[in-house]
């Protein structure tokens, strides 16, 4: 086997991977549609092929380390200690590759898949060769299930990788991207979610050390196997290295998928999407597990974990909704959890019982019919960290920030008055499914 | 000689009566073992003591059934075998009717001895043994009916009757009953209703675009 | 004072609400506004060892355990 060292190689493969310069994962290309191999070869040359010597593996491995990356699924774990944790499992391990994007108003992945894929293929096929897996799964939402077959195939065609890539459709379930709940829909076809301990990585698919790592992830690692870490760390901020794709929605000109340097102004990164289009009311960041911010509080603040946490905020999966000044945030975040308590997996008692209750109770708020901010302060106070997965805990922040941000209609709605002329919508939710 | 009679007499009656102690006893253990499932208890009784009473009043039941099982083999007038304490219809003497006693203890011995044993079998093994309560009771009260033969006393028609009609309300409340929950005193007020168990949604999903 | 080690934990997946356990257990366990149950954090005391290990025999799921 030739082992190519492409590290550390200067951009012969296009403008946009200099040093410190985006974008890194969704160059801009004539045409709509994937990438296809030969685009992705003349854009960042073969795959370094790295064989089954035990050096290079490590080499890597040190790399990746030194690059600081972390997890782009939500959590921000560091790569490279999850990688070393799968590797050093007793049984083989196996990777699965989660594209499964559950986050309703979340587009990155998809994005990531429909015009890269075989940056995200190459992760993959990396992943599970510094792991020691021979097989990688990889799951991908309905949308991109067809392109990401035919990158596979397309990549089949020269026998390129000695790893065998397997694709699969997630589950339409917002729990379906949970690691222990993907674990089982690839094992047994019933995305429900385990308690942990033992982790993914210690005893996951089969029993086997898993690796789950998101796809945006993997793209990132592949650009790193061929960059290195110095080239990864000169965008981003030392303690939060790198680029990273967010999902802009709501009162902005153009709604999108965008990559971002990590520690940008949250204003600056509005500013990309064209910038607001109505006056903004309120901003939701990460995600349905997010945190609610006023605009003035959020928009100097650099998106990244540090950045964001002065409003109690995180990047989470890079989603930033930008809510209309004449939307109500209450009825909005009132939607959104009656949602989440109807996609709990209802293992656990207090997810099922109490987020339905606490979503009624903020339904009754936000029509203004009564408001028991006693019982939802004592619900979401017994319902935090009381399931198998974090599934309550996500909805329970989004709820309480929710309440301390829109302190102002608040007040209004418990006088029967509601301030919002805008219809319902901004943050989507999948239509009611049948039980 | 008139020893020998009367010491079989009363293996008999010993025989019998346990026996007919035991229909009682299996009954009781029967609604107590759905009463602790379904979470209902008497007015201001912890559910922990109905579980406890359902657990100790079958220990019970199985040593008395250990006499009625002696008895009846010891009993010299009629001629069961010792095999037949757990193969069934091994018994020459009215084969089916002690048959199916015997079934009833093979199959309450299963439950027994799983339930013993709880901790180290897991929840799964012990709960699919434990269905095999629902038809250890019938076998019984067949047996109780075919095997003895004082159906024509009106206190043991009676005991019969009552002992059918509270298992079979404890099996529809089994069947068609809820679950309560919660803490009735609660601040929110009686806590919002409760299906009998958690809804395990997640498998609704179509598996058909999976792989 | 001595300390047991001994903490309870219980399994959310198991648990149905069944409310044994805090009927037992009162000073260490009790239930939400749905019948489910709240440990206390923190060793269980050793006057309250034996009781707890009635609560966890007496689970009708196997749901209370000892970590």
């Amino acid at each position: 086997m030739n082992a190519v060292d492409t590290r550390n190689r200067e951009a012969d493969g296009g403008p946009g991977l200099r040093a410190g310069h985006l974008p890194r994962l969704l160059p801009q290309r004539r045409g709509g549609g994937p990438a296809s191999w030969e685009e992705h070869c003349a854009r960042h040359g073969g795959l370094p092929v790295i064989g089954w010597d035990e050096g290079w593996r490590g080499q890597l491995m040190a790399e990746v380390g030194r690059s600081g990356l972390t997890g782009r699924g939500g959590a921000g774990f560091p790569t490279a200690r999850k990688l070393r944790a799968v590797a050093a499992g007793r049984d083989a391990p196996v990777v699965i590759a989660n594209g499964t994007e559950g986050e309703p108003a979340s587009a990155k992945d998809k994005v990531l898949l429909a015009r890269e894929p075989h940056l995200v293929l190459d992760g993959a096929v990396l992943a599970a060769q510094l792991v020691g897996a021979r097989q990688a799964f990889v799951v991908v939402h309905e949308a991109v299930r067809e392109i990401v077959d035919g990158a596979v195939a397309e990549r089949k065609q020269g026998r390129r990788d000695g790893i065998r890539l397997k694709v699969m459709t997630g589950a339409d379930r917002f729990v379906g991207g949970e690691a222990s709940a993907l674990v089982n829909w690839v094992g047994n076809g019933i995305p429900l979610p385990t308690v942990t301990p033992p982790r993914a990585a210690e005893h996951g698919l089969y029993g086997r050390p898993t690796l789950v790592q998101n796809v945006e992830t993997l793209a990132h690692l592949a650009l790193i196997a061929r960059y290195g870490a110095a080239w990864f760390r000169s965008l981003g901020t030392a303690a939060e290295p790198g680029s990273m794709l967010v999902t802009l929605i709501g009162g902005v000109h153009r709604p999108g998928v965008y990559e971002i340097e990590i520690g940008r102004p949250v204003g600056e990164i509005l500013a990309l999407a064209g910038g607001p289009a109505v006056p903004l009311g309120a901003l939701l960041v990460g995600g349905y597990f997010g945190t609610w911010a006023g605009p003035e509080a959020a928009c100097p603040l650099p998106f990244s974990a540090n950045g964001l946490s002065e409003v109690g905020a995180s990047p989470g999966a890079g989603l930033i909704a930008a809510l209309p000044a004449d939307s109500c945030g209450l009825a909005e975040t009132a939607r959104v959890a009656r949602y989440l308590a109807g996609e709990s997996a209802g293992q656990c008692g207090p997810c099922v019982f109490g987020l339905d209750a606490i979503a009624g109770a903020l339904e009754d708020l936000a029509v203004g019919r009564s408001f028991r901010p006693d019982l939802l302060r004592r619900w979401t106070g017994q319902v935090e960290g009381r399931g198998a997965c974090h599934h309550p805990d996500g909805a329970v922040r989004l709820i309480r920030s929710a309440l301390r941000v829109f302190g102002a209609e608040i007040d209004r709605h418990a006088q029967g008055l509601c301030c919002g002329r805008r219809p319902l919508g901004v943050l989507p939710v999948p239509p009611r499914r049948q039980p | 000689m008139s020893a020998a009679v009367t010491g079989s007499q009363g293996l008999w009656f010993l025989s019998r009566g346990s026996g007919l102690v035991l229909l009682v006893l299996f009954s009781l253990v029967v609604v107590l073992g759905v009463a602790t499932r379904t979470g209902s208890a008497p007015a201001r009784w912890p559910r922990f003591a109905v579980a406890e009473l359902h657990r100790t009043l079958s220990l019970f039941a199985v040593a008395l059934l250990v006499l009625h099982v002696v008895t009846a083999i010891l009993d010299p007038f009629v001629t069961i075998g010792w095999a037949a304490t757990l193969l069934p219809f091994a018994s020459p003497y009215r084969t089916l009717a002690i048959g199916l006693g015997t079934l009833a203890v093979d199959l309450a011995g299963a439950v027994l001895v799983t339930s013993l044993a709880r901790r180290r079998l897991g929840q799964r093994a012990w709960r699919a043994v434990h269905w095999l309560a629902y038809l250890a009771w019938p076998a019984a009260f067949l047996h109780s009916l075919t095997a003895g033969n004082d159906l024509g006393i009106w206190w043991v028609a009676l005991v019969e009757v009552g002992s059918a009609a509270a298992v079979a309300a404890a099996v529809l409340a089994r069947l068609f009953g809820r679950v309560r929950g919660g803490d009735p005193r609660g601040p929110g007020g009686p806590p919002p209703t409760r299906a009998a168990t958690k809804p395990r949604r997640v498998p609704a999903t179509s598996k058909a675009g999976g792989r | 004072m001595t300390t047991t080690g001994a903490r309870l934990r219980v399994d959310p997946i198991a648990c149905d609400g069944r409310g044994l356990c805090a009927e037992v257990l009162p000073e260490l366990i009790t239930l939400d506004d749905w019948g489910f149950p709240i440990i206390g954090d923190g060793e269980v005391p050793p006057g309250l060892m034996a009781a707890a290990g009635e609560a966890i025999r007496l689970c009708p799921l196997l749901a209370l355990r000892r970590c």
